[in-house]
Protein backbone atom coordinates (compact mmCIF):
# COMPACT_ATOMS: atom_id res chain seq x y z
CA UNK A 1 0.00 0.00 0.00
CA UNK A 2 1.41 3.63 -0.75
CA UNK A 3 0.27 5.69 2.00
CA UNK A 4 0.77 9.30 2.26
CA UNK A 5 0.44 11.42 5.06
CA UNK A 6 0.05 15.39 4.54
CA UNK A 7 2.24 17.33 7.53
CA UNK A 8 2.42 20.81 8.59
CA UNK A 9 4.83 22.43 10.58
CA UNK A 10 3.03 24.61 13.63
CA UNK A 11 4.41 26.50 16.29
CA UNK A 12 4.83 24.26 19.72
CA UNK A 13 3.38 27.19 21.79
CA UNK A 14 1.42 30.24 20.79
CA UNK A 15 3.70 33.07 21.39
CA UNK A 16 1.46 36.13 19.47
CA UNK A 17 2.42 39.13 18.84
CA UNK A 18 0.84 41.90 16.85
CA UNK A 19 3.00 44.29 14.35
CA UNK A 20 0.74 47.18 15.24
CA UNK A 21 2.04 49.25 12.08
CA UNK A 22 1.25 46.57 9.18
CA UNK A 23 -1.46 44.76 11.35
CA UNK A 24 0.34 41.26 10.65
CA UNK A 25 1.65 38.39 12.95
CA UNK A 26 5.05 38.40 13.86
CA UNK A 27 5.98 34.76 14.44
CA UNK A 28 8.87 34.73 16.72
CA UNK A 29 11.12 32.13 18.15
CA UNK A 30 9.04 29.09 19.22
CA UNK A 31 9.62 25.61 19.34
CA UNK A 32 8.04 23.90 15.97
CA UNK A 33 6.18 20.65 16.17
CA UNK A 34 4.47 18.45 14.01
CA UNK A 35 0.69 19.52 14.03
CA UNK A 36 -0.90 16.89 16.55
CA UNK A 37 -3.35 15.81 14.46
CA UNK A 38 -0.73 15.24 11.83
CA UNK A 39 0.75 12.89 14.31
CA UNK A 40 -2.12 10.87 14.40
CA UNK A 41 -2.75 11.35 10.59
CA UNK A 42 1.00 9.85 10.82
CA UNK A 43 0.66 7.02 13.29
CA UNK A 44 -2.15 5.50 11.08
CA UNK A 45 -0.14 5.45 8.02
CA UNK A 46 2.31 3.58 10.05
CA UNK A 47 -0.29 1.20 11.58
CA UNK A 48 -1.55 0.79 7.77
CA UNK A 49 1.37 -0.24 6.61
CA UNK A 50 2.17 -2.23 9.40
CA UNK A 51 -0.88 -4.34 8.52
CA UNK A 52 -1.28 -3.93 5.04
CA UNK A 53 3.03 -3.33 3.89
CA UNK A 54 4.19 -0.84 1.58
CA UNK A 55 5.58 2.45 1.78
CA UNK A 56 4.66 5.68 4.45
CA UNK A 57 5.17 8.83 2.26
CA UNK A 58 5.22 11.41 4.47
CA UNK A 59 4.75 15.10 2.10
CA UNK A 60 4.77 18.64 3.54
CA UNK A 61 5.00 22.11 2.42
CA UNK A 62 6.69 25.35 4.08
CA UNK A 63 10.28 26.72 4.79
CA UNK A 64 13.58 24.81 4.86
CA UNK A 65 13.04 24.54 8.52
CA UNK A 66 10.75 22.03 8.10
CA UNK A 67 12.95 19.68 7.06
CA UNK A 68 13.51 19.27 11.05
CA UNK A 69 9.84 17.95 11.45
CA UNK A 70 9.95 16.05 7.96
CA UNK A 71 13.23 13.91 9.66
CA UNK A 72 10.90 13.40 12.90
CA UNK A 73 8.72 11.84 10.81
CA UNK A 74 11.56 9.77 9.14
CA UNK A 75 12.06 8.88 13.28
CA UNK A 76 8.85 7.83 13.58
CA UNK A 77 8.68 5.38 10.89
CA UNK A 78 8.20 7.16 7.76
CA UNK A 79 10.16 5.78 4.77
CA UNK A 80 10.19 8.65 2.39
CA UNK A 81 9.97 12.21 3.39
CA UNK A 82 8.99 15.18 0.94
CA UNK A 83 9.24 18.85 1.35
CA UNK A 84 7.84 21.48 -0.95
CA UNK A 85 10.27 24.14 -0.65
CA UNK A 86 9.50 27.41 -2.66
CA UNK A 87 10.19 31.41 -1.52
CA UNK A 88 6.72 31.92 -4.20
CA UNK A 89 4.78 29.50 -1.74
CA UNK A 90 4.98 32.08 0.84
CA UNK A 91 1.77 33.32 2.86
CA UNK A 92 -0.20 31.09 0.17
CA UNK A 93 -3.94 30.08 1.57
CA UNK A 94 -5.55 26.66 1.52
CA UNK A 95 -6.46 26.99 -2.24
CA UNK A 96 -2.74 27.43 -2.87
CA UNK A 97 -1.39 24.93 -0.37
CA UNK A 98 -3.59 22.35 -1.67
CA UNK A 99 -3.12 23.17 -5.22
CA UNK A 100 1.02 22.39 -4.17
CA UNK A 101 0.32 19.18 -2.29
CA UNK A 102 -1.34 18.24 -5.17
CA UNK A 103 1.23 18.29 -7.27
CA UNK A 104 3.45 16.72 -4.81
CA UNK A 105 1.46 14.10 -4.46
CA UNK A 106 1.24 13.28 -8.15
CA UNK A 107 4.86 13.13 -8.64
CA UNK A 108 4.45 10.24 -5.79
CA UNK A 109 4.20 6.65 -6.79
CA UNK A 110 0.55 6.15 -7.63
CA UNK A 111 -0.63 6.68 -3.66
CA UNK A 112 -3.60 4.42 -2.21
CA UNK A 113 -4.31 6.70 0.40
CA UNK A 114 -3.55 9.90 1.69
CA UNK A 115 -4.10 10.78 5.24
CA UNK A 116 -4.54 14.29 6.58
CA UNK A 117 -4.75 15.85 10.33
CA UNK A 118 -8.59 16.71 10.60
CA UNK A 119 -7.51 20.73 10.47
CA UNK A 120 -3.78 22.44 12.09
CA UNK A 121 -3.54 24.25 15.04
CA UNK A 122 -2.87 27.59 13.80
CA UNK A 123 -5.09 28.20 11.05
CA UNK A 124 -7.77 26.08 12.18
CA UNK A 125 -9.60 25.74 8.70
CA UNK A 126 -9.51 22.10 8.21
CA UNK A 127 -9.90 23.01 4.11
CA UNK A 128 -6.55 21.65 2.99
CA UNK A 129 -7.72 17.69 3.40
CA UNK A 130 -11.12 18.06 1.11
CA UNK A 131 -9.74 21.01 -1.46
CA UNK A 132 -6.57 18.26 -1.66
CA UNK A 133 -8.87 15.27 -2.77
CA UNK A 134 -10.97 17.92 -5.20
CA UNK A 135 -7.36 18.44 -6.74
CA UNK A 136 -6.37 15.15 -7.39
CA UNK A 137 -10.11 14.10 -8.07
CA UNK A 138 -10.28 11.82 -5.12
CA UNK A 139 -13.07 10.86 -3.01
CA UNK A 140 -12.47 12.52 0.37
CA UNK A 141 -13.50 11.02 4.10
CA UNK A 142 -13.53 13.61 7.38
CA UNK A 143 -13.29 13.15 11.21
CA UNK A 144 -12.12 9.45 10.89
CA UNK A 145 -11.56 8.04 14.43
CA UNK A 146 -11.37 4.37 13.18
CA UNK A 147 -10.52 2.46 10.27
CA UNK A 148 -12.54 -0.41 10.42
CA UNK A 149 -11.10 -2.30 7.13
CA UNK A 150 -9.16 -2.19 4.16
CA UNK A 151 -10.01 -4.47 1.31
CA UNK A 152 -10.90 -5.32 -2.58
CA UNK A 153 -9.66 -1.48 -3.39
CA UNK A 154 -12.39 -0.28 -0.44
CA UNK A 155 -11.74 1.11 3.11
CA UNK A 156 -14.33 1.13 5.66
CA UNK A 157 -13.76 3.50 8.77
CA UNK A 158 -15.96 5.38 11.06
CA UNK A 159 -16.58 9.20 11.03
CA UNK A 160 -17.67 11.08 14.21
CA UNK A 161 -20.93 12.55 13.56
CA UNK A 162 -22.84 15.49 14.97
CA UNK A 163 -24.98 12.60 17.05
CA UNK A 164 -22.58 9.76 16.94
CA UNK A 165 -20.60 7.93 14.45
CA UNK A 166 -20.95 6.84 10.60
CA UNK A 167 -19.80 4.25 9.40
CA UNK A 168 -18.48 4.71 5.80
CA UNK A 169 -17.09 3.03 2.94
CA UNK A 170 -14.95 4.97 0.81
CA UNK A 171 -13.19 3.55 -2.69
CA UNK A 172 -9.88 3.52 -2.64
CA UNK A 173 -7.59 5.71 -3.76
CA UNK A 174 -9.13 8.11 -1.19
CA UNK A 175 -8.27 10.98 1.04
CA UNK A 176 -8.97 10.90 4.95
CA UNK A 177 -8.81 13.02 7.38
CA UNK A 178 -8.19 12.08 10.76
CA UNK A 179 -9.17 13.32 14.44
CA UNK A 180 -7.17 12.84 18.00
CA UNK A 181 -9.87 9.67 19.23
CA UNK A 182 -8.11 7.12 16.21
CA UNK A 183 -4.68 6.52 17.93
CA UNK A 184 -2.36 7.27 20.62
CA UNK A 185 0.82 8.51 18.41
CA UNK A 186 3.94 6.14 19.15
CA UNK A 187 7.33 7.85 20.03
CA UNK A 188 10.23 7.67 18.19
CA UNK A 189 12.69 4.60 18.44
CA UNK A 190 16.39 5.34 19.38
CA UNK A 191 17.35 3.36 16.01
CA UNK A 192 15.01 5.63 14.17
CA UNK A 193 16.36 8.66 15.65
CA UNK A 194 20.05 8.00 14.44
CA UNK A 195 18.48 7.10 11.03
CA UNK A 196 16.68 10.04 11.02
CA UNK A 197 19.78 11.95 11.06
CA UNK A 198 21.71 10.68 7.68
CA UNK A 199 18.14 10.45 5.82
CA UNK A 200 17.75 12.16 2.76
CA UNK A 201 15.00 14.66 2.41
CA UNK A 202 13.54 15.26 -1.34
CA UNK A 203 13.28 19.10 -2.02
CA UNK A 204 10.77 20.20 -4.85
CA UNK A 205 10.35 23.27 -5.94
CA UNK A 206 7.86 25.23 -7.77
CA UNK A 207 9.75 24.54 -11.32
CA UNK A 208 10.34 20.63 -10.69
CA UNK A 209 6.47 20.10 -9.44
CA UNK A 210 5.20 22.46 -12.21
CA UNK A 211 3.49 24.54 -10.36
CA UNK A 212 2.67 28.25 -11.95
CA UNK A 213 3.56 30.51 -9.01
CA UNK A 214 1.19 33.03 -10.36
CA UNK A 215 -1.00 31.23 -8.52
CA UNK A 216 0.58 30.21 -5.06
CA UNK A 217 1.67 32.82 -2.41
CA UNK A 218 1.00 35.62 -0.85
CA UNK A 219 0.19 37.16 -4.36
CA UNK A 220 -1.08 34.42 -6.37
CA UNK A 221 -3.94 32.83 -3.50
CA UNK A 222 -7.36 33.68 -3.40
CA UNK A 223 -7.44 34.92 -0.11
CA UNK A 224 -6.01 38.09 1.62
CA UNK A 225 -5.25 38.38 5.45
CA UNK A 226 -6.25 42.43 5.79
CA UNK A 227 -5.66 42.32 9.73
CA UNK A 228 -5.40 40.24 12.88
CA UNK A 229 -6.33 41.57 16.00
CA UNK A 230 -6.77 40.05 19.54
CA UNK A 231 -10.40 39.33 20.66
CA UNK A 232 -12.31 41.50 23.12
CA UNK A 233 -13.87 40.18 25.53
CA UNK A 234 -15.28 43.07 27.53
CA UNK A 235 -17.27 41.84 30.50
CA UNK A 236 -21.01 42.98 31.09
CA UNK A 237 -21.84 40.56 33.67
CA UNK A 238 -23.00 39.90 37.20
CA UNK A 239 -21.43 38.42 39.91
CA UNK A 240 -24.16 37.69 42.17
CA UNK A 241 -23.07 38.09 46.19
CA UNK A 242 -24.56 36.72 49.57
CA UNK A 243 -25.34 33.10 50.69
CA UNK A 244 -25.45 30.17 48.41
CA UNK A 245 -29.08 30.42 48.61
CA UNK A 246 -29.43 34.27 48.23
CA UNK A 247 -27.46 33.73 44.91
CA UNK A 248 -29.73 31.08 43.77
CA UNK A 249 -32.82 33.35 44.38
CA UNK A 250 -31.02 36.13 42.55
CA UNK A 251 -30.45 34.11 40.22
CA UNK A 252 -34.09 32.85 39.77
CA UNK A 253 -35.59 36.05 39.70
CA UNK A 254 -33.16 37.14 36.99
CA UNK A 255 -33.73 34.48 34.54
CA UNK A 256 -37.51 34.89 35.20
CA UNK A 257 -37.27 38.48 34.14
CA UNK A 258 -35.47 37.90 30.98
CA UNK A 259 -38.75 35.06 30.09
CA UNK A 260 -36.24 32.22 29.76
CA UNK A 261 -37.42 30.54 32.43
CA UNK B 1 -5.43 34.45 -10.89
CA UNK B 2 -8.71 33.74 -11.99
CA UNK B 3 -10.48 37.21 -12.86
CA UNK B 4 -14.23 36.60 -12.92
CA UNK B 5 -16.15 39.82 -11.81
CA UNK B 6 -18.97 39.07 -14.45
CA UNK B 7 -21.12 37.27 -11.51
CA UNK B 8 -24.65 38.34 -11.20
CA UNK B 9 -23.54 39.85 -7.45
CA UNK B 10 -26.68 37.71 -5.85
CA UNK B 11 -25.57 36.41 -2.31
CA UNK B 12 -26.42 32.31 -1.61
CA UNK B 13 -26.96 30.05 1.12
CA UNK B 14 -26.95 26.88 1.30
CA UNK B 15 -29.40 25.76 3.59
CA UNK B 16 -28.17 22.13 5.00
CA UNK B 17 -30.68 19.37 5.16
CA UNK B 18 -31.50 16.67 7.42
CA UNK B 19 -34.12 14.08 8.22
CA UNK B 20 -36.13 16.25 5.53
CA UNK B 21 -36.07 19.31 7.52
CA UNK B 22 -34.00 22.65 6.84
CA UNK B 23 -31.16 22.41 9.62
CA UNK B 24 -31.49 25.55 12.54
CA UNK B 25 -28.45 26.81 11.36
CA UNK B 26 -29.60 28.03 7.84
CA UNK B 27 -32.03 30.22 8.98
CA UNK B 28 -29.13 32.42 10.34
CA UNK B 29 -27.20 32.12 7.45
CA UNK B 30 -30.39 33.37 5.39
CA UNK B 31 -30.69 36.61 7.93
CA UNK B 32 -27.15 37.23 7.08
CA UNK B 33 -27.47 36.49 3.92
CA UNK B 34 -30.67 38.91 3.76
CA UNK B 35 -28.60 41.86 5.01
CA UNK B 36 -25.89 41.34 2.77
CA UNK B 37 -27.85 41.31 -0.14
CA UNK B 38 -29.41 44.27 0.94
CA UNK B 39 -26.08 46.30 1.82
CA UNK B 40 -25.47 45.09 -1.60
CA UNK B 41 -28.59 46.13 -3.04
CA UNK B 42 -29.47 42.60 -4.33
CA UNK B 43 -31.15 39.30 -4.04
CA UNK B 44 -30.34 36.15 -1.52
CA UNK B 45 -30.88 33.06 -2.70
CA UNK B 46 -30.89 29.48 -0.66
CA UNK B 47 -29.78 26.19 -2.32
CA UNK B 48 -31.66 23.14 -1.04
CA UNK B 49 -30.68 19.70 -1.67
CA UNK B 50 -34.48 18.80 -1.09
CA UNK B 51 -37.04 16.99 -3.15
CA UNK B 52 -40.19 18.83 -0.93
CA UNK B 53 -40.64 22.20 -0.95
CA UNK B 54 -42.38 22.55 2.28
CA UNK B 55 -39.14 23.98 4.36
CA UNK B 56 -38.45 26.26 0.98
CA UNK B 57 -41.49 28.91 2.23
CA UNK B 58 -39.76 28.99 5.84
CA UNK B 59 -36.79 29.84 3.89
CA UNK B 60 -38.56 32.61 2.34
CA UNK B 61 -40.43 33.34 5.04
CA UNK B 62 -37.09 34.33 6.62
CA UNK B 63 -35.84 36.40 4.09
CA UNK B 64 -35.13 34.46 0.79
CA UNK B 65 -35.94 35.74 -2.58
CA UNK B 66 -35.33 33.01 -4.20
CA UNK B 67 -34.67 29.08 -3.59
CA UNK B 68 -33.09 26.68 -5.73
CA UNK B 69 -34.19 23.20 -4.90
CA UNK B 70 -31.84 20.63 -6.27
CA UNK B 71 -33.44 17.44 -6.00
CA UNK B 72 -31.41 14.95 -3.63
CA UNK B 73 -32.38 10.92 -4.55
CA UNK B 74 -30.46 9.74 -1.82
CA UNK B 75 -30.61 12.16 1.52
CA UNK B 76 -29.67 9.45 3.67
CA UNK B 77 -26.54 9.19 2.18
CA UNK B 78 -25.24 12.91 1.88
CA UNK B 79 -23.13 12.05 -1.01
CA UNK B 80 -20.97 14.63 -0.68
CA UNK B 81 -19.49 14.04 -4.01
CA UNK B 82 -22.63 14.93 -6.03
CA UNK B 83 -23.42 17.59 -3.69
CA UNK B 84 -20.24 19.33 -4.84
CA UNK B 85 -20.56 18.25 -8.56
CA UNK B 86 -24.10 20.12 -8.31
CA UNK B 87 -23.29 23.08 -6.49
CA UNK B 88 -20.32 23.99 -8.54
CA UNK B 89 -22.56 23.26 -11.62
CA UNK B 90 -25.34 25.49 -10.19
CA UNK B 91 -22.88 28.27 -9.59
CA UNK B 92 -20.94 28.46 -12.82
CA UNK B 93 -24.53 28.34 -14.49
CA UNK B 94 -26.20 31.56 -12.01
CA UNK B 95 -22.56 33.06 -10.83
CA UNK B 96 -23.27 34.26 -7.51
CA UNK B 97 -21.18 37.17 -5.71
CA UNK B 98 -21.16 35.41 -2.02
CA UNK B 99 -21.79 31.68 -1.23
CA UNK B 100 -22.51 30.62 2.81
CA UNK B 101 -22.66 27.61 3.94
CA UNK B 102 -22.43 26.68 8.35
CA UNK B 103 -19.39 24.98 8.90
CA UNK B 104 -21.19 21.97 9.70
CA UNK B 105 -19.67 18.66 9.45
CA UNK B 106 -20.87 18.39 5.86
CA UNK B 107 -20.56 22.18 5.07
CA UNK B 108 -17.04 21.68 6.24
CA UNK B 109 -16.36 18.63 4.31
CA UNK B 110 -17.72 20.13 0.52
CA UNK B 111 -17.80 23.24 0.80
CA UNK B 112 -13.85 23.10 0.44
CA UNK B 113 -14.10 20.92 -2.33
CA UNK B 114 -16.55 23.73 -3.92
CA UNK B 115 -14.05 26.03 -3.56
CA UNK B 116 -11.15 24.20 -4.84
CA UNK B 117 -13.00 23.11 -8.24
CA UNK B 118 -14.21 26.78 -8.94
CA UNK B 119 -10.27 27.68 -8.45
CA UNK B 120 -12.00 30.79 -5.99
CA UNK B 121 -10.72 31.25 -1.84
CA UNK B 122 -12.83 29.70 0.97
CA UNK B 123 -12.42 31.28 4.39
CA UNK B 124 -13.23 28.98 7.23
CA UNK B 125 -15.64 29.00 10.42
CA UNK B 126 -16.53 33.50 9.83
CA UNK B 127 -18.25 34.72 13.12
CA UNK B 128 -18.46 38.23 11.52
CA UNK B 129 -19.38 38.78 8.06
CA UNK B 130 -20.09 42.23 6.60
CA UNK B 131 -19.80 44.05 3.41
CA UNK B 132 -17.25 47.05 2.97
CA UNK B 133 -19.29 49.85 1.07
CA UNK B 134 -16.41 51.35 -0.60
CA UNK B 135 -15.05 48.50 -2.14
CA UNK B 136 -18.39 45.74 -2.37
CA UNK B 137 -16.35 43.40 -0.90
CA UNK B 138 -17.41 40.52 1.75
CA UNK B 139 -15.22 41.37 4.77
CA UNK B 140 -14.85 37.52 6.68
CA UNK B 141 -13.70 37.53 10.15
CA UNK B 142 -12.99 34.24 11.94
CA UNK B 143 -10.83 33.24 14.88
CA UNK B 144 -7.92 30.89 14.57
CA UNK B 145 -4.50 29.43 16.93
CA UNK B 146 -7.29 28.50 19.69
CA UNK B 147 -9.51 31.31 19.87
CA UNK B 148 -6.47 34.03 20.94
CA UNK B 149 -6.34 35.29 17.58
CA UNK B 150 -9.16 36.97 14.90
CA UNK B 151 -8.61 37.34 11.22
CA UNK B 152 -10.17 39.34 8.97
CA UNK B 153 -9.85 38.39 5.33
CA UNK B 154 -11.05 39.05 2.09
CA UNK B 155 -11.10 38.01 -1.57
CA UNK B 156 -10.59 40.52 -3.83
CA UNK B 157 -10.63 39.09 -7.38
CA UNK B 158 -11.82 35.53 -7.88
CA UNK B 159 -15.94 34.43 -7.28
CA UNK B 160 -17.93 33.78 -5.91
CA UNK B 161 -16.49 35.04 -2.29
CA UNK B 162 -16.49 31.75 -0.33
CA UNK B 163 -17.34 31.25 3.52
CA UNK B 164 -18.72 28.50 6.09
CA UNK B 165 -19.41 30.09 9.14
CA UNK B 166 -19.69 28.75 12.45
CA UNK B 167 -22.82 27.02 13.21
CA UNK B 168 -25.46 29.78 15.37
CA UNK B 169 -22.93 32.56 15.00
CA UNK B 170 -26.19 34.85 13.72
CA UNK B 171 -29.05 34.73 14.93
CA UNK B 172 -32.29 33.74 13.16
CA UNK B 173 -34.49 36.75 12.10
CA UNK B 174 -38.29 37.22 12.35
CA UNK B 175 -40.43 35.02 9.98
CA UNK B 176 -42.90 36.82 7.87
CA UNK B 177 -45.05 34.43 6.68
CA UNK B 178 -46.50 37.37 4.04
CA UNK B 179 -42.99 37.70 2.31
CA UNK B 180 -43.12 36.62 -1.34
CA UNK B 181 -40.32 34.30 -3.19
CA UNK B 182 -39.77 32.44 -5.99
CA UNK B 183 -39.10 28.63 -5.58
CA UNK B 184 -36.75 27.51 -8.77
CA UNK B 185 -36.60 23.83 -9.24
CA UNK B 186 -33.09 22.74 -10.98
CA UNK B 187 -32.44 20.18 -13.37
CA UNK B 188 -28.78 19.85 -13.60
CA UNK B 189 -28.09 17.44 -16.29
CA UNK B 190 -26.91 13.89 -13.92
CA UNK B 191 -24.22 11.91 -15.24
CA UNK B 192 -24.95 8.73 -13.79
CA UNK B 193 -21.91 8.52 -11.68
CA UNK B 194 -21.80 5.81 -9.05
CA UNK B 195 -21.16 7.19 -5.55
CA UNK B 196 -17.42 7.08 -4.18
CA UNK B 197 -18.59 6.73 -1.00
CA UNK B 198 -21.22 5.11 1.29
CA UNK B 199 -22.97 5.33 3.90
CA UNK B 200 -23.24 2.45 5.41
CA UNK B 201 -24.22 2.38 9.44
CA UNK B 202 -25.17 5.39 11.60
CA UNK B 203 -24.29 4.99 15.70
CA UNK B 204 -25.94 7.41 17.67
CA UNK B 205 -24.82 8.09 21.04
CA UNK B 206 -27.60 6.74 23.37
CA UNK B 207 -28.39 9.32 26.10
CA UNK B 208 -28.66 12.62 24.54
CA UNK B 209 -32.40 13.67 25.27
CA UNK B 210 -32.21 16.68 23.63
CA UNK B 211 -30.58 17.67 20.61
CA UNK B 212 -27.58 20.25 21.77
CA UNK B 213 -27.90 22.36 18.32
CA UNK B 214 -31.41 22.85 18.82
CA UNK B 215 -32.15 23.08 22.64
CA UNK B 216 -33.11 26.84 23.62
CA UNK B 217 -30.94 25.72 27.31
CA UNK B 218 -27.76 24.32 28.08
CA UNK B 219 -26.54 22.51 30.86
CA UNK B 220 -22.68 21.72 30.38
CA UNK B 221 -20.26 20.49 32.84
CA UNK B 222 -16.42 20.75 33.05
CA UNK B 223 -13.63 19.47 34.96
CA UNK B 224 -14.56 21.03 38.20
CA UNK B 225 -17.23 17.96 37.59
CA UNK B 226 -13.83 15.81 39.08
CA UNK B 227 -15.22 12.70 38.16
CA UNK B 228 -17.41 10.76 35.73
CA UNK B 229 -20.19 9.65 38.63
CA UNK B 230 -20.29 13.63 39.08
CA UNK B 231 -22.41 14.10 35.80
CA UNK B 232 -25.69 13.40 37.33
CA UNK B 233 -25.65 16.56 39.02
CA UNK B 234 -25.72 18.72 35.88
CA UNK B 235 -28.10 15.81 34.52
CA UNK B 236 -30.95 16.50 37.28
CA UNK B 237 -30.73 20.17 36.40
CA UNK B 238 -30.51 19.84 32.19
CA UNK B 239 -33.36 17.72 33.08
CA UNK B 240 -35.90 19.70 35.35
CA UNK B 241 -34.92 22.30 32.57
CA UNK B 242 -35.64 20.37 29.07
CA UNK B 243 -31.91 21.40 28.76
CA UNK B 244 -29.43 20.18 26.69
CA UNK B 245 -26.24 17.83 28.33
CA UNK B 246 -22.98 18.82 27.37
CA UNK B 247 -19.54 19.04 28.01
CA UNK B 248 -16.09 21.06 27.79
CA UNK B 249 -13.27 19.21 26.23
CA UNK B 250 -12.07 17.49 29.53
CA UNK B 251 -14.45 15.17 30.54
CA UNK B 252 -15.15 13.56 27.12
CA UNK B 253 -11.28 13.59 27.28
CA UNK B 254 -11.00 11.88 30.08
CA UNK B 255 -14.03 9.14 28.68
CA UNK B 256 -16.81 10.67 31.51
CA UNK B 257 -19.01 11.09 28.81
CA UNK B 258 -19.60 10.66 24.59
CA UNK B 259 -18.05 13.48 22.33
CA UNK B 260 -21.39 14.19 20.68
CA UNK B 261 -22.00 16.18 23.92
CA UNK B 262 -18.99 18.49 23.59
CA UNK B 263 -19.11 21.82 23.19
CA UNK B 264 -15.84 24.28 21.64
CA UNK B 265 -13.68 24.82 18.84
CA UNK B 266 -13.20 20.65 18.21
CA UNK B 267 -16.70 20.54 19.24
CA UNK B 268 -20.34 21.60 18.94
CA UNK B 269 -21.08 25.20 18.40
CA UNK B 270 -24.35 26.20 20.37
CA UNK B 271 -25.94 29.58 21.29
CA UNK B 272 -28.98 28.50 23.37
CA UNK B 273 -31.19 31.21 25.11
CA UNK B 274 -29.26 30.38 28.39
CA UNK B 275 -26.23 28.43 28.57
CA UNK B 276 -25.34 27.39 31.93
CA UNK B 277 -21.54 26.23 32.77
CA UNK B 278 -20.68 24.40 35.74
CA UNK B 279 -17.19 24.15 36.35
CA UNK B 280 -15.74 25.16 33.80
CA UNK B 281 -12.54 27.63 33.36
CA UNK B 282 -13.76 28.85 29.90
CA UNK B 283 -10.58 28.21 27.73
CA UNK B 284 -10.73 30.21 24.13
CA UNK B 285 -11.55 26.82 22.72
CA UNK B 286 -14.47 26.55 24.85
CA UNK B 287 -15.48 30.00 24.44
CA UNK B 288 -15.94 29.61 20.59
CA UNK B 289 -18.53 26.91 21.19
CA UNK B 290 -20.84 29.12 23.66
CA UNK B 291 -20.19 32.18 23.49
CA UNK B 292 -22.92 33.79 21.40
CA UNK B 293 -25.41 32.71 23.86
CA UNK B 294 -27.55 35.11 25.03
CA UNK B 295 -27.78 34.89 28.52
CA UNK B 296 -24.49 33.11 30.05
CA UNK B 297 -24.66 31.96 33.52
CA UNK B 298 -21.09 30.41 35.13
CA UNK B 299 -20.84 28.76 38.51
CA UNK B 300 -17.46 27.83 38.92
CA UNK B 301 -14.77 28.36 42.68
CA UNK B 302 -12.02 29.89 41.05
CA UNK B 303 -13.56 33.69 40.41
CA UNK B 304 -10.52 34.42 37.81
CA UNK B 305 -11.76 31.95 35.61
CA UNK B 306 -12.15 33.25 32.27
CA UNK B 307 -15.65 31.73 31.82
CA UNK B 308 -16.66 34.97 34.14
CA UNK B 309 -15.42 37.34 31.21
CA UNK B 310 -18.28 36.24 29.01
CA UNK B 311 -21.21 35.27 31.19
CA UNK B 312 -24.31 37.35 31.90
CA UNK B 313 -24.23 36.18 35.48
CA UNK B 314 -21.91 34.50 37.63
CA UNK B 315 -21.98 32.31 40.43
CA UNK B 316 -18.33 31.96 42.60
CA UNK B 317 -19.14 29.03 44.54
CA UNK B 318 -19.11 25.28 45.00
CA UNK B 319 -20.90 23.97 42.09
CA UNK B 320 -21.72 20.79 43.95
CA UNK B 321 -23.81 23.46 46.47
CA UNK B 322 -25.16 25.81 44.03
CA UNK B 323 -26.25 23.36 41.13
CA UNK B 324 -28.97 21.04 43.37
CA UNK B 325 -29.82 23.49 45.30
CA UNK B 326 -30.86 25.77 41.61
CA UNK B 327 -31.80 22.20 40.66
CA UNK B 328 -34.25 21.62 44.06
CA UNK B 329 -35.88 25.74 43.13
CA UNK B 330 -36.68 24.99 39.39
CA UNK B 331 -38.49 22.20 40.93
CA UNK B 332 -40.64 23.89 42.66
CA UNK B 333 -41.46 26.59 40.33
CA UNK B 334 -41.90 23.70 37.49
CA UNK B 335 -43.95 22.17 39.94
Amino acid sequence: MNIVVCMKQVPGKFNIEIDPQTDTLIRGGTDNIIGPFDMNALEEGFRLKEKHSGKVYVISMGPSQVEESLREAVALGADEAILLCDPAFDGSDTWATSYVLSRGIRKLDRPDIVICGKQTIDGETGQVGPQLAEMLQLPFVSCVSKIEEVADGHITVQRMAEEGHHLVEMQLPGVISVVKEINVPRLPSLRGLMQSKKAHITLWNARELGVDVARVGLQGSPTRIVRVFRPQRASQGELLQGSPESQVEQLIEKLKATKVL
Amino acid sequence: MTVTNDSSSEVWIFAEQADGKTKGTAYGLISKGRKLADDLGTRVSAVCFSHSTEGAQELISCGADRVYLVDDPDPINHDEESYARELIELIRRERPSIVLAAATPLGSSFIPRVAAALDTGLTANCTVLEIDLESRLLVQTRSAFGGNLMATIICPQARPQMATVRPYAFKRGISDQSRQGKIVRVDLEKQPVSSRTKLLNVINDLGQKVKLEEADIVVCGGRGLGKAENFHVIAELADVLGAGLASSRPPVDDGWIAYSHQIGQTGKTVAPRLYIACGISGAPQHLAGMQNSEIILAINEDPRAPIFEVATYGIVGDLFKVVPMLTARLGELRG
